[in-house]
């Protein structure tokens, strides 16, 4: 009995740990650049497909890949967002406009980087095997790439918090979150600094690529499935709050790791469910005033 | 000339306009070819989802992500008593059957503003698939369901009076009462119910109006495809497209959701037959574009251009 309950924990917060790491990258997007990104989880199958590439081709330890992906998609995803959404935001009437906006246009990047992908790498299912052995804990046994991607998914999320809360950069993308047109007025030069956020949710999410390729198989059409696990966390753990997020992607791995015991077919409904009533009960999330 | 006189000519004209335009819609089957019935179905189709799209979230500014589900459940409504019931009966069960969802939705979620209530909606889609997913996996234990066929002719006929009724709906809805408090509460809620505009109750039935058209669109188009899953049946992008649609044309006009889902369907049919292999691609750039480019649609455009022709300045002003 305690194996158990110690399997579907630690299983359960394996999974939470690549959920926290989307969840804050889309958390960012949403509450800073004020971008509901349906295009999330493209930018993190982007992740993992390069990273698949660089193992298999050139033979970069996937971990390694960490320190390549992310600079790119970062990159890429602040183009992205000095090109359209800068625009999008100067050209409309209101923060409720341009969120509407934002997001039609996001999914129409879906579109634009699945299908690019697929022009790349074709629709197969791809993957590659690294550190894949078993690891006892107490009992239960684990594959030895699941716990490394735990350990840095924490790290990764604990090194952006305290980016976020120590450095002068930080204190700028929290001040643009507050309120874009004062912190503009105190010399902070906003459209960099959003653009900034954009690109840094779209690195976190390709580190959950990066990390997700490790252990699962991958394939071009796999990052819509995440982004909505992205809304999901995000609502649970209030929207635009980072730190919420980053819990909500913990409590979201446990509560489908219960479900899935239970009744395996079952946990995508579950997490609905738990989406539906949180946003009609609290829809602040569980850290929202 | 006085105005009255003025706008009742105009009326009178436009209103003449359209009802030629259906009479030429409504005898196309008898001479035009096989395929362009069926494209016309298909462009008929999304411009029902869209114009009733519009007739919800235009004025108010909310986004609903939710046709799918009410093109859905539509779907399913007619799977399940398509074999029980004639199509007249079983078509007005999937409407009632959507607009009865879109009450309880309605009154569920209406209190949530903005992009709350875009992404409540866009849960609920999924949501429902999954559900039925699940049912049809561990309880039925099949996966999809057999539709009965109905020939084009009929479907096609159908889907004409859906959409002049939708449209015709949407016309009195924008000139009545009901059409200025969906506006009142589009440019500040608070205000229209500190005027005495019952906010939620305004609210929530224009929310099921509009999903009625969305549910007998699914109940007839159902017997158009011969097979159908949840996956087909509760189709993210079926909510995205009416919401693409509108913007494409422009919102500000009644014809603008018509001329973007008309538009918008071609390109896609066209797309496809050309580009099989990138017309996905394409599509999202186009999309992206359009969102960018075109914020007040295709109509916003031309309104535009038109004003610029040299001559046409002074008789503006």
């Amino acid at each position: 009995m305690l194996v158990e309950i110690l399997d579907i924990v630690v299983s359960g917060l394996l999974m939470g740990g690549i959920y926290s790491l989307i969840a804050v990258g889309f958390s960012l997007q949403y509450g800073v650049a004020r971008v509901l990104n349906i295009a999330h989880g493209e930018f993190m199958m982007l992740g993992a497909f390069i990273t698949w590439m660089l193992y298999n081709v050139f033979g970069v330890n996937p971990l390694f890949s960490l320190a390549i992906c992310g600079p790119i998609i970062l990159i890429i995803g602040f183009l992205l967002y000095r090109t359209l959404f800068t625009r999008l935001r100067t050209s409309s009437e209101s923060i409720g406009a341009y969120e509407g906006s934002s997001m039609l246009a996001s999914f129409g990047l879906l579109f634009i980087i699945q299908n690019v992908a697929i022009l790349i790498w074709g629709t197969d299912i791809k993957g590659y095997s690294y550190l894949n052995f078993g690891v006892n804990l107490g009992g239960a046994i684990f594959a030895a790439n699941r716990l490394v991607t735990l350990l840095f998914a924490v790290v990764i999320g604990a090194a952006f918090y305290l980016f976020l809360a120590r450095t002068h950069l930080g204190k700028a993308i929290r001040a643009a979150a507050q309120d874009p047109a004062t912190a503009g007025l105190m010399g902070v030069n906003i459209n960099q600094v959003l653009a900034l956020c954009f690109g840094l949710g779209a690195l976190m999410a390709s580190f959950g690529g990066t990390l997700i390729s490790m252990c699962y198989p991958i394939q071009p059409t796999m990052g819509f499935q995440y982004t909505i696990i992205a809304i999901i966390v995000v609502v649970l753990g209030g929207l635009g709050s980072i730190v919420g997020s980053f819990i909500g992607g913990f409590v979201l791995g446990l509560v489908g790791s219960i479900v899935s015991y239970w009744q395996p077919g079952l946990s995508l409904t579950a997490y609905y469910l738990l989406f539906i009533v949180l946003l009609l009960a609290k829809p602040t999330g569980i850290l929202g005033k | 000339m006085d105005i009255p006189t003025l706008t009742s000519k105009r009326s009178l004209v436009s209103g003449s306009i359209i009802l030629i335009m259906f009479i030429l819609l409504a005898i196309s089957p008898l001479y035009a070819p096989r395929y362009t019935v069926i494209l016309l179905t298909s462009i008929f189709m999304y411009v029902v989802l869209t114009v009733s799209w519009a007739i919800f979230s235009g004025p108010t500014g909310y986004i609903s992500l939710a046709p799918a589900a009410f093109f859905g459940v539509g779907i399913y409504t007619s799977a399940i008593l398509g074999k029980a019931l004639p199509l007249p009966i079983v078509i007005c069960f999937g409407a009632l059957a959507s607009f009865c969802l879109a009450l309880l939705v309605g009154a569920l979620t209406l209190r949530l503003r903005g992009i709350y209530f875009a992404i409540f909606t866009f849960g609920l889609v999924e949501f429902i698939r999954h559900l039925l997913l699940f049912w049809e996996c561990t309880v039925t234990g099949t996966r999809g369901r057999i539709v009965i066929l109905v020939d084009q002719t009929t479907v096609y006929y159908v889907m004409l009076a859906i959409f002049a009724i939708s449209l015709l709906t949407s016309y009195f809805i924008r000139g009545s009462k009901l059409g200025l408090a969906l506006q009142s509460i589009g440019q500040e809620e608070d205000a229209a119910a500190h005027t005495g505009v019952n906010v939620t109750m305004v609210k929530v039935i224009t929310f099921a109006i509009s999903a009625f058209f969305m549910g007998a669109a699914g109940a007839i188009m159902a017997t158009r495809w011969t097979y159908i899953d949840p996956y087909t049946a509760f189709n993210p992008l079926l909510s995205f497209m009416p919401v693409l649609m509108a913007i494409f044309g422009g919102m500000g006009q009644l014809y603008g959701p018509i001329i973007g889902a008309a538009i918008f369907t071609y390109l896609e049919e066209f797309l496809i037959t050309r580009f099989p292999y990138h017309y996905m691609l394409i599509f999202g750039i186009i999309m992206v574009l359009a969102i960018v480019y075109l914020p007040d649609g295709v109509v916003g455009l031309l309104q535009k251009l038109w004003k610029r022709i040299p001559g046409r300045k002074h008789a503006d002003t």
